[in-house]
């Protein structure tokens, strides 16, 4: 029941999102910007060579994180701007909606990180040691990241300013999943054992396990305000 | 609600000077620190404890407003998250200060470090929200929410990850061995000292919790007519 509605929200924003495909436009247009500036003034061959790793890591997790800033805020922001919220509300049920928000805005991330990583890596010359480690820190970090962003969105679409307050409130709850994601992502360039990086693994599990399950409780009191 | 009658506060007032005395002359530098860089425990502990307890009460009454509905709950939250800032910012000034001493850096990116500073940048952020929100029941439904995923989080940057990495720290209280550890002077002060700041934090609470409330009605007057 809960399922079906929120594959209902879900399809929905698609079908939306994919009639201007704002969101979707907005957050590619920025990263690819960050990517080219990062490309240009630092480029593959400026790096010390032990430099590369760390730096690289730290670059690709800040063009991801403010692409999510600019973009994922919409997904509640729209629909109290819109109007639509309150048929929404009735429609279906709090959790089915937050599901719904959570795979939209994994799934908008998720497109922006399948154009994005493979640039940076090319245009950084970015090499990847240990590829599977690599693949779970980018998935673990894209479901902390959406997860984050979704519940402080429906957060600030209740307040009057609401771009500048998104970034303030979710930053700091980002911060500890993003130094783990950037760690991994270093071990992974260095390191070719999946093992060295498991720590970080086991954080971004954590954290992403914690958000969404305090979201899930939290959803109900800040949607129905 | 009156915390400390007028004799708590006289005794908390001598109190306070007699630690102030005690830290500094009756109790010995601990071994294995530089100079007298240990008496700093008596200070830094406490205010470290505090903000702990500042940001569980935070926690604690954003959840009863959430459950209740009553607004006066919300008040106790703010007020104790303004505390609970208070409280950590000296935390981490105390704690830059015994790192300069012991490690030769104000702020070197201790696990420690890094956690707190954290920290403050959440709860600084749940005050921006609450001041971003005009109506009392909105702020005080979404920043309940807000401090609530907050919490969520703390145990993760206060305990788990200082405990994770290798850190210059000295052993807390709480440690693995499951004992205190200090001399018997250091222990007389050291605790003394830790119930002066509960009573003196239970004090600025009451006072802070009975402030916000009366601003708040104030603001409901100037609105007019609508009472809580």
């Amino acid at each position: 029941m809960i399922l079906r509605a929120a594959a209902a929200v879900f399809v929905k924003d698609l079908r939306t999102e994919w009639r201007t495909r704002v969101a979707l436009n907005a957050l590619l247009l920025f990263a690819f910007s960050v990517l080219i500036l990062v490309g240009y003034a630092v480029g593959p061959t400026r790096l010390a060579l032990e430099d590369r790793p760390i730096v690289n890591s730290v670059l690709l997790w800040i063009v991801l994180f403010f692409s999510a800033m600019t973009g994922l805020s919409r997904a509640f922001v729209n629909e109290e701007e819109t109007g639509t919220a309150s048929a929404l509300r009735l429609s279906a049920p709090p959790a089915a909606v937050f599901l719904g928000k959570l795979l939209g805005n994994l799934a908008l991330l998720g497109v922006v990180m399948a154009l994005v990583v493979p640039l940076f890596l090319a245009l950084m010359s970015f090499g990847i040691a240990a590829p599977g480690l690599f693949l779970a820190i980018l998935a673990f970090g894209a479901i902390g990241l959406a997860s984050a962003s979704t519940f402080i969105a429906a957060i600030v679409a209740k307040t009057a300013a609401k771009g500048a307050l998104f970034a303030v409130l979710a930053t700091p709850l980002l911060l500890p999943p993003l130094v783990a994601a950037v760690t991994g992502t270093r071990i992974a360039a260095t390191e070719p054992e999946l093992a060295a990086g498991l720590d970080a693994v086991r954080l971004l599990f954590a954290f992403d396990g914690i958000m969404i399950t305090a979201s899930f409780l939290l959803f109900d009191a800040v949607w129905r305000e | 609600m009156k915390v400390l009658g007028s004799v708590g506060k006289v005794v908390l007032g001598v109190g306070m000077a007699v630690i102030l005395w005690a830290a500094f002359l009756y109790a010995h530098p601990a071994e294995s620190f530089i100079g007298e860089s240990s008496r700093i425990v008596f200070f830094h502990v406490p205010t470290a404890w505090i903000s702990a307890l500042a940001f569980l009460l935070a926690a604690w009454h954003s959840a009863l407003y959430l459950k209740t509905r009553k607004i006066e709950r919300d008040d106790a939250a703010a007020s104790a998250a303004r505390l609970g800032v208070l409280f950590c910012v000296l935390a981490t000034v105390t704690g830059s200060l015994f790192a300069k001493v012991m490690w030769n850096s104000y702020w070197n990116w201790d696990p420690r470090q890094t956690s707190i500073v954290l920290l403050l940048l959440v709860y600084g952020a749940y005050l921006g929200l609450r001041q971003a929100i005009e109506e009392p029941e909105r702020r005080a439904t979404l920043s309940a929410a807000y401090a609530l995923v907050a919490f969520a989080t703390v145990p993760f940057l206060m305990f788990a990850v200082p405990r994770m990495y290798a850190s210059l720290h000295p052993d807390t209280v709480i440690n693995a061995r499951g004992k205190v550890e200090m001399s018997p002077d250091i222990k007389l002060v050291f605790f003394t000292s830790m119930i002066a700041f509960t009573a003196l934090f239970a004090w600025m609470y009451a006072l802070d919790v009975k402030a916000t409330r009366l601003v708040r009605r104030l603001e409901e007057r100037a609105d007019g007519g609508h009472t809580a």
